[in-house]
């Protein structure tokens, strides 16, 4: 009895959109497997920031188009656009309630997250091939 | 999620509320969950420093001189310490939150132990990261 009236009320609400969406390992999982690449990675990041102290242009754009801080910054920004995407995601599931914002709110954040990590990307390469 | 249930005849059904933040003392463990969202949501929109830098050191010229008078300005030089504190801070609290998921440091003097090497240590490796910054610059 208690388990099927359970059953009938998560089909009602799946069909109202509210309950599991059932990607929520998947992303728990992956915010701390990005949070682990980050340990090391935002050393490099502030490694390589720090080298760029005081230089002119032409000096910060040899540094940065060099393979190895590029990698590692290229790394960096990829990990750090997954890892802040599901950040603000999990923000945004926690304290927006109102169905209709919380999607907007979902894809104004999936928009900045991309256009971070392209506008981030293009230049790197930019620096490293024009 | 506070919705208003009302059952068959209309009457509002008063569902019992789980204790919220307000009940409690404030603990540093506590404060310290708040600051790594906040100094995340800091995070997140600081991505829009990084790329203007990046895009400014592609284009070139007036562009990028622009953007480093900017973070060299003391206004932006306060900035970019504010963005060096968020950025540690949280790698600390990551730090942190991946040792509490393997399952150790929840006994009482080690999550306090833990809790505050966040905020101490990300207090001083900002000033350490900023000693560096001004020796080498």
């Amino acid at each position: 009895m208690a388990k099927g009236s359970a059953s009938v009320g998560t089909a009602r609400n799946r069909v109202r959109f509210l309950g599991s969406a059932r990607s929520g390992t998947a992303d728990a999982w992956a915010i701390r497997v990005t949070s682990v690449m980050l340990v090391p990675l935002s050393i490099a990041f502030v490694s390589v920031v720090l080298s760029l102290l005081g230089k002119d242009h032409a000096a910060v754009r040899a540094e940065l188009g060099h393979p190895i801080p590029a990698i590692l910054m290229l790394f960096f920004i990829l990990a750090t656009v997954f890892h802040m995407k599901l950040g603000m995601q999990s923000i945004i599931d926690d304290y927006v309630h109102d169905m209709h914002l919380k999607e907007w709110s979902l894809i104004a954040n999936l928009v900045f997250s991309i256009s971070i990590g392209l506008a981030c990307v293009y230049a790197m390469l930019k620096l490293s091939f024009a | 999620m506070a919705r208003v249930e009302t059952d068959v005849s209309g009457v509002e059904k008063r569902r019992p509320l789980s204790p919220h933040l307000q009940i409690y003392r404030p603990m540093l463990t506590m404060v310290m969950s708040i600051a790594h969202r906040i100094t995340g949501a800091a995070l997140y929109f600081g991505t829009l420093l990084l790329a203007w830098f990046l895009i400014a050191a592609a284009i070139g010229g007036s562009t990028f001189e622009l953007a480093a008078n900017c973070f060299n300005s003391i206004p932006g030089r306060v900035i970019l310490f504010g963005f060096t504190w968020a950025l540690i801070h949280h790698f600390l609290g990551g730090i942190r939150h991946i040792i509490w998921d393997t399952g150790h440091g929840f006994e009482p003097k080690e999550r306090e132990w833990l809790t505050q090497a966040t905020l101490y240590g990300g207090i001083a490796l900002t000033a350490a990261v900023w000693v560096i910054a001004y020796l080498i610059q």
